[in-house]
């Protein structure tokens, strides 16, 4: 297997002060789903965006470590080069284009690609989400929270990835969207052979989809392994799954406990 | 009663040309959220530089029109490259600045090359008028409003169904979501910023054609304010419609002062005075984009 995304001791700044990322390294072998897992402000989203090169708009900077897709640096490059080599990233909150119709924003999922390729996409869409079709000539802004996600994961299916950045496709979906949004995920990568990489807060969801995954605090990665071993590690299952062991409340006095969660959500 | 009919198609002609203005305006707008008050800056260069070619260089009107419109599209992209790009990022109130100095800009340099008398185009068109509905009118007017109206279908189609167009739409919406999509949004700057130097030297033109160029054809950018305003900032529809209400407004109101009251100059301020009107009863305009707002 080889790793079509490779990072490593990646560091990030923002505004010349923030250091965001402290030496992350990652990478998600070709064809599987890699989940990132962490709390809020662990660096995920800044990792993805160290990826598609979308930093550069937010004042973000790569300071040291290297990101490498199928064996190239895409530090430096534009936002655009990078979603011509394959790389898509669908952006935390859906970030659909509102006054554009559904239809619309999928053509522009489709930029990088021939124009021969695209009505083939768009019927490749609806058959991903029939829901979309019979919404596509509406104005997205106007769609549901779930809807705008499947228009937002539609768009990257337009875009024919080789490897698609997911940041958090569950975000403020009712829990039977998102197990349908995951269905339609691992489909997407079970046929057309994309390697994911998904950011989630939900660890459960994410885990019962990736093949490995890594936990993130504080900008480093803290632990590592096939989402078997993710989901069956005892603070795994305290701090990300709420299962608490034997069901006792934990207390501060426990001070080998608290140092342990502390390693976690620091 | 033929007194105002006259005077709403002249009114109509002088607001086609305020519609192709406004529309350079709303597609800078709307592609980069800039307010550009250079808008009459970008009328005035066209007209100059295609009577330079006509008159000094004695080249064929219709040649000098083609290459009138070259040189606006180097225009528009010397600007982007030159002015807008290394603003990128900066607060807006700092690129609408930069768009004021850019007016008095073009207008010294325009005084610099051609002075400041007025110039005449040669007579392109026939004088001789043509008899619309009953009323005599010039073929310079009829050929002003068809250009203006075949611009504007052009645009549309191109904002709805090319791939480029929609691209421009969407980067208005959010640049950061249409970078991601690998939209190259520094192209899509430059080509808003071409169209705008396009139009804006069709309508300086047209102008020119029918009523000669001065120095002072940049305030014509003005009256841009009202029609886009009235039509919403983000509205090609309402560039168009807000152009030919205002054209036809202002004319109305200058000849029915000018009858009934004796007054003269109420041209000049009609368009302002329908301005602050219309942002107070309507500040999205006829077509503007509200706020969608899911409930």
């Amino acid at each position: 297997m080889t790793d079509i995304l490779k990072i490593e001791n990646l560091e990030v700044v923002y505004n010349d002060v923030v250091l965001v990322l402290k030496g992350l390294s990652l990478s998600c072998a070709e064809g599987e789903i890699t989940a990132l897992l962490g709390a809020n402000g662990a660096g995920k989203s800044t990792t993805l965006k160290a990826v598609s090169g979308l930093l550069q708009a937010e004042d973000g900077e790569v300071t040291a470590g290297s990101v490498l897709y199928k064996g190239e640096p895409v530090q430096g490059v534009i936002p655009e080069r990078i979603v011509r080599r394959g790389v898509f990233q669908v952006m935390e909150g859906r970030r659909i284009f509102e006054d554009l119709t559904v239809e619309e924003n999928l053509r522009c999922g489709a930029f990088t690609r021939p124009r021969s390729e695209a009505a083939r996409s768009m019927e490749r869409v609806y058959e991903y989400f029939p829901r979309l079709r019979e919404r596509r000539r509406q104005l997205a802004g106007y769609l549901s929270g779930g809807e705008q996600q499947m228009c937002a994961i539609g768009r990257a299916i337009m875009a024919r990835p080789d490897l698609l950045l997911l940041d958090e496709p569950s975000l403020g979906l009712a829990p039977l969207l998102v197990e349908e949004i995951f269905e339609i995920i691992q489909r997407f990568n079970r046929d057309e052979g994309v390697t994911v990489l998904l950011v989630e807060q939900n660890a459960r969801a994410a885990l019962s989809v990736a093949t490995s995954g890594y936990i993130m605090e504080n900008g480093r990665v803290v632990m590592e392994g096939t989402a078997r071993e993710l989901l069956n590690n005892p603070d795994v299952q305290e701090f990300y799954l709420g299962m608490g062991h034997g069901g006792d409340k934990k207390s501060y006095r426990d001070v080998k406990h608290y140092r342990r969660r502390k390693r976690w959500l620091g | 009663m033929e007194y105002y009919l006259q005077l709403i198609v002249n009114g109509l002609v002088v607001g086609g040309i305020y519609s192709l203005v406004a529309l350079g305006f709303v597609v800078i707008y709307k592609a980069t959220k800039v307010v550009n008050f250079a808008q009459g800056e970008l009328v005035m260069a066209g007209a100059y530089v295609c009577f330079a070619l006509t008159v000094q260089f004695n080249i064929p009107f219709l040649w000098a029109f083609l290459v009138t419109l070259a040189f606006s599209v180097l225009l528009g992209l010397g600007i982007e490259r030159m002015v807008l790009r290394p603003l990128i990022g900066e607060e807006h109130i700092s690129v609408i600045m930069v768009t004021v100095g850019m007016s008095s800009v073009l207008k010294s340099l325009v005084q610099l090359f051609w002075g400041t008398q007025i110039k005449v185009y040669p007579q392109v068109l026939p004088t001789e008028p043509v008899v619309v509905a009953g009323l005599p009118v010039a073929p310079v007017y009829i050929a002003a409003f068809v250009l203006s109206a075949a611009l504007f279908a052009i645009f549309s189609l191109f904002f709805k169904y090319s791939r480029t167009g929609v691209a421009m739409r969407a980067t208005a919406f959010d640049q950061q979501a249409a970078q991601s999509m690998g939209i190259g949004i520094k192209n899509i700057f430059a080509m808003s910023w071409c169209i705008a130097c396009v139009v804006s030297a069709v309508g300086g033109v047209i102008l020119g054609n029918i009523n000669g160029i001065n120095a002072h054809l940049g305030h014509l950018g003005l009256k841009v304010f009202p029609a886009v305003i009235l039509g919403g900032l983000d509205s090609l529809l309402g560039a168009a419609l807000g152009g030919l209400i205002i054209g036809v407004l202002e004319n109305v109101c200058d000849g029915a002062a000018r009858q009934l009251l004796g007054l003269g100059g109420v041209r000049e301020v009609a368009a302002f005075i329908i301005l602050v009107v219309i942002l107070m009863i309507k500040p999205y305009g006829l077509f503007g984009t509200r706020e969608i707002e899911r409930v």
